[in-house]
């Protein structure tokens, strides 16, 4: 990194503490390492011992991981999470506008607005899905929407997770390790609480049921087993939820109507809040060889008896060629300007662009425009001159399948070390939850933080950790 | 014995959730804590001591004050002299699980409990609980004994849900279910973690929160452990042992039936009309009594 940039900090400005921080700052001045020092470690075995752990893909005989766990909070005002909130909230009801739109009449590739082929040409797109409305016409649920800072005032949207966003467990286990370690610190500053989210989810899944459904909506959590890493997700969220977590085989079709096995025969479901992805959800339809989907689920959903969150082909809007139009795509359909910004991006399908791109790699982030989890890209600034020489030639060889952003400024917010607080990098993503009755946003969400000193990599595949979030009541 | 420990995690329990709601909600605290103190029944041995209600002094006053009889330190103690006074009567696993809660509980409870360690403080009561609750139930003969500890247990019990029910009952009564989004009644969560509920409820009951859900499953649910049912229903079955064992009906088995006749193919709203806090009061009674009547049938009074 260049080392001249300077970071904004959420915690200091001007050699003093940010308001938001002010009072946490004066705890934590009257803290000894050696008791933080403790408590970290106690933060661990509550971790261990609630099972929060996760499976790394390929090394069978590594031990479950947990994602290390910072214990100074990431605190944000009351007044700076409405307008984030706000801005959320009209982002996420233009997504599922769009995606409405894209299958159903398409007027905004109509208008121009948007060009045809990068939604012709997604791979996440589903002719399956076209001349279909899912209830209430919503097609993302769960929307987990990463925010980056780089100032006071300046929030960015870097990526909308609009497909299967993870991580809420994080946020809910989070807190609750913070109560469990400093009661003291919640009862001196007030703190909006994100407990709810289970209860908020379970209601807006039910909200969301088809039509004809009778009596109390059944809703289940739909995993592909124990062996996917966000397995402990999906079991907590049903658990929390008092929902049935299911696997695909414990489903089939019965009479038009998807049921599950249980110990008293088949019992009908309305609404599968599934993390299989698309590809293996109905083996008739999608990928023939699926073993993780429910055969027949596509039919039952288009004659509308089954209600999915997140609905099929809802990963158009994840597409990051998609993303660089997403303040068009916010005035077409809401008739506002974006309250939320977009981080400038380089379209490299454009010869002009693809020339920017090229003549200044070595400043640029490049993605690919499906990728996602910070696999396949190009961070300019720590590359050698051989990976971008190869990488300026694939650009050459497939420009349309990449796009080009500048190299942010990430804000900082403190980690705790054995040397005291030490700023590190950090990102926010909120989790907001959509049903034909409304837009609920929790207050919080997971801040992830870039462990290693001044590294902008926060994924947790690649050392990065989480912070419990704290939205203020002010 | 088995009265003074199930009080003992009832206590527990009721400071962690008040503690919780004050932490987590920005209402007014106070009177949480006040509503605690009233729910552990000794609203007037506090008050003689103590002007004002906060985290600090309430929780002390629960946990640690020789003046409170019902503070776990107390019935602690009184649970392991009575387990002296008993000694053969129980295992070597029941009585060494009594006795080491004891010396546990004493150490952690020599000092005030700072706030920062209340959590810590609060999980050892309920797991030294379990400790002896599983060396009751793993190793004791089911006997006439047995049926008497299980008989403390759910008096006990009884009473500690109906007082959680009682003080919150405005909260629940038909009037007061409005369902907002955010604005989800406060009282609700604060009854249903009193009693350790707020997971089961979500799993075992089909309607959406509600105030006559709530009451309908803490009054009348037959699965739930800490409803008044099941508790009415316990004592009833032990009672029952008893009579078969001793091959004579008491009056107290007969009361614990009336009492369960109360609860027995109720619904909810027929409670409601008869007047929620009435029949709450009616229950705590009956329940008073019928602890008597048992002490008196099986003489424990001398």
């Amino acid at each position: 990194m260049n080392s001249k940039v300077q970071h904004f900090s959420e915690m200091t400005a001007d050699g003093g503490t940010r308001s938001p921080y002010t009072a946490y700052d004066g705890w934590f001045a009257q803290q000894d390492n050696a008791r933080l020092a403790k408590k970290s470690a106690e933060a661990e075995a509550f971790f261990r011992r609630s099972g929060i752990t996760f499976n790394v893909y390929g090394q069978s005989d590594a031990e479950e991981r947990l994602i290390p766990f910072d214990l100074v909070p990431r605190i944000i005002s009351g007044r700076e999470w409405t307008k984030l909130s706000r801005g959320i909230d009209q982002r996420v009801r233009a997504i599922n506008a769009f995606l409405h739109d894209i299958y159903n009449r398409q007027e905004i590739l109509r208008a121009g607005v948007v060009p045809t082929s990068l939604v012709a040409q997604n791979d996440a797109f589903l002719p399956e899905m076209m001349d279909f409305s899912p209830p209430g016409d919503v097609y993302t649920h769960i929307v987990g929407t990463d925010i980056v800072r780089t100032g006071e005032d300046d929030f960015f949207v870097l990526e909308d997770n609009a497909r299967t966003p993870s991580g809420v467990s994080y946020m809910l286990e989070n807190r609750e390790t913070m109560l469990q370690m400093f009661p003291e610190l919640f009862s001196k500053i007030k703190v909006q609480r994100v407990s709810d989210y289970p209860k908020q989810l379970r209601r807006s899944l039910e909200a969301s049921a088809p039509a004809g459904c009778k009596g109390r909506p059944c809703v289940v959590v739909l995993t592909p087993g124990i062996h996917n890493s966000a397995y402990y997700e999906h079991s907590f969220l049903a658990d929390q939820m008092g929902v049935e977590l299911v696997e695909g085989h414990d489903l089939r079709i019965v009479d038009g109507h998807v049921a599950m096995r249980t110990t008293r025969g088949y019992k009908v479901i309305d609404v599968i809040y599934r993390r299989v992805d698309d590809e293996f959800l109905d083996p008739l339809t999608f990928n023939p060889s699926s073993m993780l989907g429910v055969p027949g689920i596509m039919d039952v959903y288009r004659a509308g008896n089954i209600a999915i969150a997140n609905a099929p082909g809802t990963g158009v809007a994840d597409d990051k060629a998609i993303y660089s139009y997403m303040p068009e795509i916010v005035e077409f359909y809401t008739g506002e300007r974006a309250i939320l910004k977009n981080v400038e991006t380089y379209r490299c399908s454009e010869p002009d662009m693809l020339k920017y791109v090229l003549d200044n790699l070595a400043d640029l982030v490049v993605k690919e425009v499906h990728g996602s989890g910070g696999y396949g890209m190009l961070v300019g600034p720590a590359a050698s001159k051989k990976e971008l020489a190869e990488f300026a030639d694939k650009l050459r060889a497939r420009p349309g399948n990449y796009i080009a952003q500048p190299t942010l400024s990430l804000s900082t917010v403190p980690i705790f070390t054995e040397a005291g607080l030490a700023p590190r990098h950090v990102d926010l993503r909120p989790f907001a939850l959509v049903s034909p009755g409304g837009v609920d946003i929790t207050p919080g969400g997971l801040t992830r933080v870039a462990l290693t000193e001044g590294s902008l990599v926060v994924n947790s595949s690649q050392g990065g950790g989480t912070k419990d979030t704290w939205v203020l009541e002010d | 014995m088995f009265r003074f420990l199930e009080r003992a995690e009832n206590t527990a329990r009721l400071i962690e959730a008040g503690f919780r709601i004050a932490l987590t909600r920005s209402t007014d605290a106070q009177a949480e804590w006040k509503s605690v103190i009233v729910t552990s029944a000794s609203q007037a041995a506090y008050d003689a001591k103590h002007d004002g209600y906060d985290s600090t002094r309430v929780t002390d006053f629960l946990l640690r004050d020789p003046d409170n009889p019902s503070s776990v330190l107390s019935v602690i103690k009184a649970a392991r002299d009575n387990a002296r006074l008993v000694r053969t009567a129980l295992t070597t696993e029941v009585w060494s699980s009594v006795n080491e809660t004891w010396m546990v509980l004493c150490d952690v409870l020599r000092d005030p409990v700072p706030e920062t360690e209340l959590p810590a403080v609060l999980a050892t009561i309920r797991q030294q609980s379990a400790l002896v609750r599983g060396g009751l139930h793993g190793t004791m003969l089911r006997n006439d004994i047995y049926d008497f500890c299980r008989l403390g247990t759910f008096v006990e019990r009884m009473d500690s849900t109906t007082r959680i029910i009682d003080v919150k009952y405005y909260a629940l009564l038909p009037a007061a279910s409005f369902v907002g989004s955010r604005m989800d009644n406060v009282q609700w969560e604060t009854i249903l973690r009193s009693v350790s509920a707020h997971r089961s409820f979500r799993w075992a009951v089909e309607d959406e929160f509600n105030a006559a859900s709530i009451a309908e499953f803490l009054i009348l649910d037959a699965r739930m452990p800490r409803s008044l049912y099941f508790c009415a229903g316990q004592l009833v079955d032990n009672l029952d042992y008893l009579a078969a064992n001793y091959g004579e009906e008491t009056e107290s088995l007969r009361k614990a039936r009336a009492l369960r006749a109360r609860l027995k193919d109720r619904d909810i709203s027929s409670i409601f009309e008869e007047g929620l806090h009435e029949f709450l009061n009616d229950v705590l009674s009956d329940t008073a009594q019928l602890g008597m009547q048992i002490e008196q049938d099986y003489r424990f009074i001398a």
